[in-house]
């Protein structure tokens, strides 16, 4: 063999050598997943490449675990060099502006969803990629679609990998004993389920502080589940609403069933407070009820922890969202073909399947195919989180995914406006002024 | 050969020895390393920063110039506003909390007491555990539901039947804050105010007491005015870390409840970086230099630029 030909084969064949052989992805599928025969995407790797890779940090052990293991799966596979960094959840927006900002640093971002929308001009095309992983495993759902693409058009700037959903995390034994079987879905019962289990001692809790999550978390239920919305399609302020104010005096009466203290919780706050029994129901992603089942000292809460959708849905408009985890790739990589390869493989039933099942539906697919995934046949109890990627709801509802979602969501304007009115420092009528005006303020700097 | 013709050589200075014997040259490369470090470091980021306040640059993004509309702006924004008066606020009540604490302390510790050294070691502690940690350990001490402080008050002592929301509520929050501040910064005032005490002559005390002097009178007579010039530095560089402070508000508020915390500095990294207004929050830190100037002036002039410092008499 002579050296031209071995590069030969590395400059051209990497790609297709990968497909056909060493990971012939259709021939080793996953069981129970129902995948579709689609030609791969035309991407072959480029020689020698060396990439790297940061997405945020894990809440459960088997989140990395997995991923590092999947990840030696593709070095060896392809030789392609691989590094993750796991960033801390609320720096992972800094790192991937000053990327963008540099143009350089990691190569594939698995980031938040709204990032990609943010630089859509320093991103790679995915349309391709992205097409192929929907026609395989069965289609898109609404929620990772609406995130990976561009706003009103069919071009895919990334590819969503994971959608962290949230439910209601309540205990069964309390909930009952204030004579409901479940969580209602209609609001005024939910809240005189909130008022019963107060008097029992058993108060709920929802974060108000500013937290990035669970705090907008809470304000987008409320402001959804009334029917309220930030911005029209067109991007027009539309939060100073009947449907807000409804929203806000709703806020004010639940919140006097909260346990106190949550105008100042931040994100794990509200998984301390449950585990240590304080609360007995309080939105969160399935963090809280993977943490109970996996030490055998607080068995009885996880046996007594159910999971149902937030109240207030009309049909399947549910009023939530999920975090999407969105896999982007850099126009300044220097292999770009190689980049979407990694998340290609990592998206491939063979090494996603395992990812999702062992996260305890961390992360719920995006891919509607995994609905079948064992990950969902084994507790019963976590079957909510499975659906996160049929939400209908995202932060900036109903505008564009923008800049300016984005700072709505991470200035707390809508947490803030109905932490306001529970703290009793502005009435409702207030509040939404003051959200308009910050809201348009926002929308008319990033325009 | 007689010693009359003799002729000392001397081999003519090549053409770079002669380079570093001139003295503009010579100038310049002694200076280019600290000019260099001063430009990279410190010029660049300070007139980056400057000129990102006059655009709307968006991370990520290029901005255009607006000229003042981001300072107009905000001269309009209620939460901006009240991020000002409340960095005030803080830092004033801070400041004396920590140099009315940090001075005792250091009189406490210019006394002869046992193991002083070691007790010196450990009174520097709050200073060296870096900032984020003792900010999530305050964190913890305010937590609504698993406070120490409640816990001891309300489960053990029982002197109240709820638990204190330190957090919660705007003034509370805002108390809360000063103190761990304050905790955070008495090691540094004691410390430096220690080694100034230590510098005043024992013989001024011994000539005070022979005269009757009262211990107030010492304090006042003595260790005051010799103190005054470290004061100045000590007062200088405490209003300035705690004018500019971040970290322990970021970690244990993030400026809530609602926006009743936020300082300055926080709200312009809020809105500069997760918001990704990064022209807003460079006008935001822009606007808190005239601030640090005026505080800096105002104690190095103030306290500072007595004439005893320069070694004539304070008449």
């Amino acid at each position: 063999m002579d050296r031209f030909t071995r590069r030969d084969a590395f400059k051209m064949g990497t790609g297709v050598a990968l497909g056909a052989t060493a990971l012939a992805p259709d021939a080793m599928a996953q069981a129970g997943i129902p995948v579709a025969n689609v030609p791969l995407p035309n991407q072959p790797a480029e020689a020698g490449a060396t990439i790297r890779v940061i997405r945020p940090s894990k809440f459960v052990e088997a989140d990395e675990a997995v991923w590092n293991e999947n990840q030696a799966k593709f070095i060896k596979a392809t030789g392609i060099q691989v590094r993750t960094d796991y960033v801390g959840w609320e720096d992972i927006r800094a790192q991937v502006a000053v990327a963008a900002r540099t143009g350089a640093g990691p190569d594939v971002v698995a980031g938040w969803a709204a990032d990609p929308h943010l630089y859509a001009d320093k991103t790679l095309d995915m349309t391709e990629l992205a097409e192929y992983l929907g026609k395989k495993y069965g289609g898109w759902g609404p929620l990772p679609e609406r995130f990976g693409k561009k706003f009103g058009t069919n071009q895919w700037l990334s590819i969503p990998m994971g959608c962290g959903g949230g439910a209601l995390v309540w205990r069964k034994s309390w909930v009952n004993e204030v004579g409901y079987s479940s969580p209602p879905n209609e609001l005024d019962r939910f809240l005189d389920m909130c008022r019963k289990l107060q008097k029992i001692n058993r108060p709920v809790g929802f974060a108000l502080g500013n937290a990035v999550g669970d705090g907008n978390g809470t304000a987008t239920w409320l402001l959804w589940s009334h029917g309220g919305f930030q911005v029209d399609e067109a991007g027009k302020v539309t939060i100073n609403s009947p449907r807000t104010i409804e929203a806000l005096k709703y806020a004010a009466e639940l919140y006097k069933t909260f346990i106190p203290g949550t105008l100042s919780w931040l994100d794990p706050s509200n998984n301390k407070a449950y585990i240590s029994e304080e609360v007995s129901v309080t939105p969160n992603g399935v963090s809280v009820y993977f943490v109970l089942k996996n030490d055998p000292k607080y068995a009885k809460i996880a046996e007594d922890t159910q999971h149902s959708r937030l109240p207030g849905a009309v049909g399947t408009r549910y009023p939530e969202t999920a975090n999407v985890l969105n896999a982007m790739v850099f126009k300044h990589t220097k292999f770009p073909n190689a980049s979407k390869e990694f998340i290609r493989f990592m998206m491939e039933a063979e090494q996603y399947d395992p990812w999702l099942t062992k996260c305890l539906g961390y992360w719920a697919h995006p891919l509607l195919a995994f609905d079948k995934s064992a990950a969902w046949t084994g507790d019963a109890k976590v079957l909510p989180f499975r659906d996160a990627q049929k939400m209908p709801h995202w932060i900036g509802f109903k505008g564009p995914i923008s800049a300016a979602s984005g700072a709505v969501d991470a200035e707390y304007v809508l947490v803030q406006m109905f932490a306001s009115v529970c703290s009793g420092q502005a009435t409702p009528q207030e509040a939404a002024k003051e959200a308009e005006r910050r809201i348009t303020r926002i929308y008319r700097r990033a325009a | 050969m007689d010693a009359s013709t003799w002729v000392a050589k001397r081999t003519p200075p090549n053409a770079l020895a002669r380079l570093f014997d001139y003295k503009p040259f010579l100038i310049a490369v002694c200076l280019f390393p600290a000019l260099g470090l001063l430009l990279a470091f410190l010029t660049y980021p300070l007139g980056l920063g400057i000129y990102l306040s006059f655009t709307d640059t968006q991370i990520g993004g290029n901005g255009k110039w607006v000229g003042l509309e981001n300072f107009i702006d905000l001269m309009e924004d209620p939460i901006f506003l009240q991020s000002v008066w409340w960095t005030f606020v803080y830092t004033a009540i801070a400041t004396i909390g920590k140099f009315a604490l940090g001075l005792w302390l250091a009189l406490l510790l210019n006394d002869n007491i046992p193991f002083k050294s070691a007790i010196r070691a450990i009174i520097l502690l709050p200073y060296i555990v870096p900032t984020v940690l003792s900010a999530i350990a305050f964190w913890w001490i305010y937590d609504p539901q698993f406070s120490i402080i409640s816990y001891v008050v309300v489960d053990q002592l029982g002197l109240r039947d709820k638990y204190y929301d330190f957090l919660g509520e705007p003034w509370p929050a805002r108390w809360s804050l000063i103190v761990a501040n304050i905790w955070r910064g008495i090691p540094f005032v004691a410390i430096t105010l220690l080694a100034g005490l230590q510098t005043i002559s024992p013989s001024l005390y011994e000539a005070a007491m022979l005269d009757g002097a009262s211990p107030w009178q010492r304090f006042r007579r003595i260790t005051a005015p010799l103190l005054m010039p470290i004061l100045a530095i000590v007062m200088t560089f405490s209003v300035l870390f705690t004018f500019t402070d971040f970290q322990l508000v970021y970690a244990i508020t993030r400026g809530g409840p609602i926006n009743a915390t936020h300082l300055m500095a926080t709200l312009a990294f809020q809105r500069g970086i997760p918001a990704g207004q990064l022209g807003e929050g460079a006008a935001i830190a822009v606007a808190m230099i005239p601030f640090l100037v005026f505080a800096t002036l105002f104690s190095y002039y103030a306290l500072g630029n007595r004439k005893w410092q320069q070694g004539s008499d304070n008449d």
